[in-house]
């Protein structure tokens, strides 16, 4: 075990102990004890940096279950250590900001900070994860903790449907995922991404290739919320806004992100994925940024542009996975800069959408409401908040001097560099991903503005405030505050992140490409044609935020009844009504339809498996020759069993039945088995006494004896059982493949001291036989001793009563 | 009206040890002939319900104060005594043994292991039926 999986395991170890410190400790605030985690982690780990930044990886491996394939190996290398260092960085600011967010009165602590505590050791354990399986366990509990986390206010009816539908969606995806993972198994023969990777020359000739593609990227889809499994996220804004700023914005959703990025080197260069990763990406960018200006809570806007946002990474993603298709050289590098895009992106966005969600949780804390028409002029109260406002929106927006700037015009190439490729069919439809990304940009820039002017600017309006508005205390302000001074300084000096963070992650993105990267990200670099898209977007952006008012009404114009979240709920009510329908249909609660479905089945599977297997084998050359008694008794017991079946009265079908066994008794004798005989005759007179003595007691009103009427039905199964079962006896008759081993039992009287073969088989041979079925007989002697007594005994208090 | 049973008392009386005594022949020729632990319990249990038919269930409990499900769990008690014992004697599990002895008077006898076996099913069976058949009897 080294040091890293203590350190990842860290967290998990925190959950333990956080509810004993909330308890000890109830004066201290239980966020401070959290807070020594993530910033722990997130120190050791920065001290892997130099090694990533040179172009080495480690990998430190634990076995879990060696027999199965499965270990706990954690590998190191620029995507997985970026991964976990936002996750640590921003976990360790989530902390911070939460522990002056969250009331230390009115709150369970404890419940939150071990949910949020599960997640964070899980998120890490995802990335860094090497075994597939353990890759999986993460993810699904990343699940599982982020769904506590949205119904932390569990009382709300909102934040239950929230929790839920996230939890279906996700966990839908994860399943896929599972089985892409099984799928990789068998295409490879490992768990092991690393080993995975080497073989993925021979992973693309096979015949489960897309399928496994598809499967995984269902997984990536779901958790990452792209189009159409979106709708969950807006949904997840009932959790707390630490949680909302952590798990919705900078981690979870880009565990997506990060299993696309993962496994870009085995499915990148193909068509199908860089259409459909492409594609989705980019309807997810249109679709989430086109949604978002119509929101009126701040909080759902802000789910809708990480939705754009995401889109945005996944469609570069797609692009880049082109360079793989030229494995290496000049035209590879030009497709890879939308890797380049899409990495830096992902970190600009962890900064900015950070920031953001931390302003909403302070305006909705300091004013009581998040909803956008009740806001308003609050920059001069508000003044700090403001600017951290106005630095991550204009980021997000895509403005100088703001990181969001540089990954924006990074964007913009990759776009265009896709559009002029001349693989995949990219000549037909390649010119519509810049145009489709343009015009989101442009939406994502009304947004941002309806984001900040729409809360500080304007008239401010006391008196549709639930609290009195004021500036947010220090504590509430420092994690924004250093996440606003990232996305200032990444604009500065955005090559020393390039150098430590985003060539490391690219190289494990396109391992073929490695250490041929040539990444100067600079701010200015001429009259470019991405420079023109962004001038085009102010411009008109500009025009659309101030006609705003005259074009809003359009959003009410669209039928509620196509949403997709109108969709998911039908359908979950028409999936819940649909299994009871089928239930009611076929568990009627009665027994004779219960038998027929078992009597059916039988006839089905028997019956297809002699016709299947060709079980029929008549041999007539061991078959002993019939006497007249034989034939006697058979017609004798032929018109007894009719008697009982044809019969209108109880009482004739008792005495039916009584026939039945002596002939049965008969036969005994005739075919030489006097024990049996005995018994037999014994045994039936004892039963058909019984079913008289039942059938006496029968209650009155429901004594019927007209009998039922014909069913044809049961007429047809009863023919076809009986015809079956006939089949299968002169079958298996013809099957004696063995001489019987009862020639063993004509030792009887050396062996046991028995010339009565069936009684030495009964109390010697097998007499473990014989003693279990004296127990069923006991069994049942108390059974119906109890049955009875029990009900007199109950009978008896109710007189007394 | 309280019929007269006499007739039925009277026979009853005779027949029962006829029956009692053929049961006890088929309990111990079924070894070597028909017969054995199973049916000569029944055979024992019918004797028993003859008495019960013949006189009142009082009378008879006076007669034959037994428990019949402490009989029953007596018989099981039994048979699966005899197949512990051959666990103690370092014999697998229901291991059973014969051996003729010479008696005086009764001259060779065979004694078996599995006879107590059988006597163990016999208490089983006539406890288990009559515990059933009285059980009904007192419900109506």
């Amino acid at each position: 075990m080294s040091w890293l999986h203590i350190f990842i395991l860290l967290p998990f170890l925190f959950a333990v102990i956080i509810p004993v410190l909330y308890k000890k400790f109830p004066k201290i605030h239980t966020g401070w004890f959290v807070l020594a985690a993530p910033a722990g982690i997130f120190a050791y780990l920065l001290s892997y940096i130099p090694m990533v930044a040179g172009g080495e990886t480690t990998m430190y491996s634990l076995p879990w279950i060696p027999s199965l394939d499965i270990h706990f190996s954690l590998y190191v290398d620029g995507l997985g250590l970026i991964f976990a260092l936002l996750i640590t960085g921003i976990g360790s600011l989530v902390v911070f900001y939460s522990i002056y967010y969250l009331s230390k009165v009115r709150e369970a602590l404890h419940n939150f900070y071990v949910y949020l505590m599960m997640f964070m050791g899980a998120m890490l354990g995802l990335v860094l994860s090497d075994n597939l399986i353990v890759l999986y366990l993460f993810w699904e509990l990343t699940s599982i903790s982020s769904f506590l986390l949205i119904a932390y206010w569990y009382a709300r009816r909102q934040s239950r449907y929230g929790a839920q539908k996230s939890m279906l969606i996700t966990v839908f995806g994860g399943f896929a995922m599972l089985a892409a993972i099984i799928m990789f198994y068998i295409m490879g023969n490992t768990f092991s991404i690393r080993e995975l990777l080497s073989q993925a020359d021979q992973l693309v000739q096979h015949d489960l290739f897309i399928a496994t593609m598809i499967l995984l990227l269902l997984g990536a889809f779901t958790k990452s919320a792209q189009f159409p499994f979106h709708i969950w996220l807006p949904d997840a804004m009932e959790a707390p806004t630490p949680v909302s700023a952590y798990l919705h914005s900078a981690t979870m959703v880009k565990a997506g992100i990060y299993l696309v990025a993962r496994f870009t080197p085995i499915f990148g260069g193909t068509m199908e994925w860089f259409w459909i990763v492409t594609a989705v990406g980019l309807i997810t960018l249109f679709w989430g940024s086109l949604l978002a200006v119509k929101q009126r809570d701040l909080k759902a806007l802000l789910a809708f542009s990480t939705i754009s946002q995401l889109g945005l990474i996944m469609s570069l993603l797609g692009m880049g996975s082109a360079a793989l298709y030229y494995g290496g050289g000049e035209t590879s590098q030009l497709h890879s800069a939308a890797i380049l895009a899409a990495v830096f992106h992902l970190v600009n966005h962890s900064t900015f959408k950070g920031s953001l969600f931390m302003v909403v949780g302070i305006v909705d804390h300091e004013t009581g409401t998040r909803d956008l028409r009740k806001l308003g002029g609050l920059m001069s109260i508000m003044p700090i908040t403001f600017t951290i406002a106005i630095i991550g929106s204009l980021s997000m927006a895509g403005l100088p001097p703001f990181n969001g700037f540089l990954s924006k015009e990074l964007f913009f190439t990759g776009t265009l560099n896709a559009a002029s490729l001349d693989i995949f069919n990219m000549e037909t439809y390649g010119a519509l991903i810049p145009i489709v990304a343009w015009v989101a940009s442009v939406f994502t820039f009304v947004y941002s503005l309806i984001l900040v002017f729409k809360t500080f600017l304007g008239k401010f309006q006391p008196e549709r405030l639930e609290k009195e508005a004021h500036e947010a205390p220090w504590g509430m302000l420092l994690p924004p505050l250093v996440l606003s001074v990232l996305v200032i300084g990444i604009f500065f000096v955005p090559n020393v992140l390039a150098d430590y963070a985003l060539e490391p992650m690219m190289a494990s993105i396109l391992p073929p490409l490695e250490g041929q990267f040539d990444i100067y990200i600079e701010a200015w670099h001429g009259f470019v044609p991405e420079l023109f898209m962004t001038i085009g977007i102010v411009v008109i952006g500009l025009l659309l935020y101030l006609t705003l008012k005259k074009w809003l009404w359009l959003y009410n114009n669209m039928p509620r009844a196509m949403t997709i979240t109108n969709a998911y709920n039908s359908g979950l009510k028409r999936m819940e009504s649909g299994s009871r329908k089928i239930t009611d249909l076929h568990m009627t609660g009665f027994v004779r339809d219960y038998l027929r479905y078992i009597f059916v089945l039988l006839i089905m599977i028997v019956g297809a498996s002699l016709f299947l297997l060709d079980g029929f084998s008549f041999e007539v050359s061991n078959v002993a020759p019939i006497n007249l008694y034989e034939m006697i008794l058979a017609a004798v017991l032929v018109g007894a069993a009719a008697m009982v079946v044809l019969t209108r009265s109880r009482l004739t079908a008792v005495i039916g039945v009584g026939v039945l066994g002596y002939i049965v008794a008969l036969f005994f004798v005739v075919l030489r088995a006097p024990d049996l005989a005995l018994t037999q005759l014994a045994i039936e007179t004892v039963s058909v006494a019984l079913y008289l003595l039942c059938f006496y007691h029968l209650p009155r009103l429901r004594q019927r004896d007209e009998g039922d009427g014909l069913n044809v039905m049961n007429l047809v199964i009863a023919l076809a059982v009986g015809t079956l079962v006939t089949l299968i006896a002169l079958s298996a008759n013809g099957h004696r493949m063995f001489p019987a081993i009862s020639d063993f039992y004509e030792g009887g009287y050396e062996l046991a001291g028995a010339s009565n073969m069936v009684n030495a088989i009964l109390a010697d041979f097998r007499a473990f036989d014989t003693l279990l079925e004296i127990f069923v007989l006991a069994i049942a002697g108390l059974g119906v001793y109890s049955l009875i007594k029990l009900r007199l005994a109950r009978r008896a208090s109710d007189e007394n009563q | 009206m309280k019929t007269n049973d006499v007739i039925l008392q009277t026979v009853t009386t005779v027949t029962v040890f006829i029956i009692l005594t053929f049961a006890a022949y088929l309990f111990f020729a079924g070894h070597h002939d028909p017969g054995g632990g199973f049916i000569g319990g029944l055979m024992i249990a019918s004797a028993l319900i003859l008495l019960y038919l013949a006189f009142d269930i009082e009378l008879i409990h006076k007669g034959l104060p037994f428990d019949y499900k402490l009989l029953m769990g007596v018989g099981m008690a039994l048979s699966l005594l005899t197949g512990i014992g051959a666990i103690v004697l370092q014999h697998p599990f229901l291991s059973h043994t014969f051996e003729y002895v010479d008696f005086p008077f009764f001259g060779e006898i065979e004694l078996a292991t599995s006879v107590l076996f059988e006597l163990g099913v016999t208490l089983a069976v006539v406890g288990a039926t009559l515990t059933i058949i009285l059980s009904i009897s007192e419900d109506v």
